[in-house]
């Protein structure tokens, strides 16, 4: 049976581990071409590795230790399969493997690093959504088929099933590995992007279950986005990313309140924001936005405004007129009703609410939010500070059908309870 | 590697007979066929003769059904192919993405299957 209280020792080899996975990984895909076969080489090595580390120790040079135990059981995995089945391309990377074997770096020697294109094969837009995204923090991030699987709350075999695929399709339609060429390059690296978004806001905001964030998957996203800023350093996207993330989570703590209800960003502890997260997310948006001037990317200008909210001494404080002006230009470069819904949430606080509301009729009869909670939300909240209480009720009710977080739920029908006792 | 790019796109999308936009749409086919031959990367193709001229065939119970009409019955349908030999599936997107089709239409890139056995 599994021991269910892990040594320290074995402890700090599962944190090494985990620590090295992404680059290892990246290392042995590079070399293999194949990532069915680099990841099951991998777990070989990590058998042995957990095994012979908890008895004599972690070497000094983990990373060379487990890349060259991983291609050792690649080319026995190879071997074992040529022998029935013998295929052209797997003996040329067997060839290749027996002579980068011969010739292996010694410990100390720099392994190049491989991380970024195989973050770019792993977003690929051949690829669906779900699958790059599942497939990032397999070979990336190292989280495990179960972890990945109770982060997005679908049963286990199903998220195997989804890497599976991934992985196939990489092979079979041959998704190349490599970073793309410079007239791909805007194209691939938003696709990286919206991939590391998508992990750091299924983290932050829980589209469903009980929970409102789950740290984990934020934790894993930035940490993906902090190493993709390294790799890419010249490119002021990453580092917008990187600062909105950095933003979000200095505030995580006081979004939820003891019990795990909302707190309206108003309402929240700026005593408790981690102050020193905030910094750095100033320092790196303040860098991007001179790298891109005068024409920030939509991460950067997110961040931008994202960093007023953080940095303002009190919510009243807040720089309304800047964060308007941020916005107008993030609709220009995403002309969505999501972003008009929120600037016309913060033009309230700086023009009234019934100057909103009128914006907010506008908004809805030209797109369609009508099923979309957030509106609703907003337009209680607009109805409230209106004092139309009557109109408020029932938009907070119409707002509560359409979200199934339990946390937004909570914070919705506290809403309609205090908006209830004044009537 | 091989991957036949199928050329699919609804008729009444396409450039009428006879007009103007139908000729400039000719030639840019004969244009892009150009490129691609002389890349070195064409690999086969062709164009095909419209759905209303297709014959389903399926053999049930060792008998063979023959029927009227293309495999599915959808607005956008099979017109064409390109073979290409490309590098990967990027330089294959590439190829696809400069057929004049691809404008209104769509182009499938599918990886033809490698049997290499020895």
């Amino acid at each position: 049976m599994a021991d269910t209280s892990p040594t320290p020792a074995r402890r700090t080899v599962e944190i090494v581990i985990r620590e090295e996975w992404g680059r290892v990984l990246a290392t042995l895909v590079g070399l293999v071409r194949d990532f069915t076969l680099a990841e099951d080489a991998l777990q070989d090595a990590v058998l042995v590795a957990v095994d012979t580390w908890d008895r004599r120790g972690i070497p000094d040079n983990p990373r060379a230790w487990l890349i060259q135990t991983a291609r050792h059981k690649a080319i026995d995995r190879l071997r074992r399969g040529v022998r029935f089945e013998a295929k052209r391309n797997e003996l040329k990377v067997l060839a290749e493997l027996d002579a980068a074997t011969h010739t292996a770096p010694t410990e100390d020697e720099d392994i190049h690093d491989e991380r970024l294109p195989l973050i770019f094969t792993c977003c690929h837009p051949a690829l669906a959504d779900e699958a790059r995204v599942a497939l990032t923090l397999r070979t990336l991030g190292g989280l495990t088929t179960y972890e990945i699987a109770r982060a997005f709350l679908v049963p286990e075999p199903t998220m195997a099933q989804r890497l599976v695929r991934a992985q196939r399709k990489i092979k079979k339609a041959g998704i190349p590995y490599r970073v793309p060429p410079p007239d791909l390059w805007p194209e691939r690296l938003d696709s990286v992007l919206a991939v590391l978004y998508l992990i750091f806001n299924e983290g932050h905001t829980a589209t469903s279950g009980e929970n409102v964030t789950r740290a984990d998957l934020c934790q894993e996203a930035l940490r993906l986005t902090e190493n993709l800023a390294l790799l890419a350093p010249d490119e002021p996207e990453i580092q917008g990313l990187l600062a909105l993330m950095l933003f979000h989570e200095a505030r995580r703590e006081t979004r939820t309140d003891g019990s795990g209800v909302l707190v309206a960003l108003e309402d929240q502890d700026r005593g408790s924001w981690d102050q020193a997260l905030i910094a750095r997310g100033d320092e790196v948006i303040r860098k991007a936005l001179k790298q891109s001037a005068p024409s920030p990317g939509r991460y950067q200008l997110q961040a931008a405004i994202s960093g007023l909210h953080a940095t303002a001494p009190t919510f009243a404080a807040t720089d309304w007129e800047e964060i308007l002006m941020l916005y107008g230009r993030l609709h220009q470069l995403q002309p969505t009703p999501i972003v008009r819904l929120n600037a016309i949430a913060a033009a309230s606080f700086r023009y009234g609410p019934e100057a909103a509301l009128e914006s907010l009729n506008e908004l809805v009869t030209e797109t369609d939010l009508a099923t979309y909670q957030p509106y609703h939300a907003t337009l209680a909240d607009l109805l409230r500070r209106a004092g139309s209480l009557p109109a408020a009720r029932d938009a907070y009710r119409t707002a509560i059908t359409f979200t199934d977080n339990v946390a937004e739920r909570q914070f919705l029908e506290r809403c309609l309870a205090t908006l209830t006792e004044a009537a | 590697m091989k991957y036949i790019l199928l050329i699919y796109s609804d008729s009444s999308d396409e450039p009428v007979p006879g007009t103007e936009a139908h000729g400039k749409y000719f030639q840019a086919f004969g244009t892009f066929t150009g490129n691609l031959a002389k890349s070195g990367k064409m690999a086969g193709g062709d164009a095909l003769e419209p759905v209303s001229t297709a014959t389903s065939v399926r053999v049930r119970g060792g008998k063979t059904v023959t029927t009227d009409g293309p495999f599915a019955e959808t607005k956008e349908q099979l017109g064409g192919f390109y073979v290409v030999d490309a590098d990967n599936l990027d330089e294959a997107i590439e190829w696809a993405a400069k057929i004049p089709t691809a404008e209104f239409g769509t182009i499938e890139v599918r990886p033809l299957m490698v049997f290499d056995n020895m």
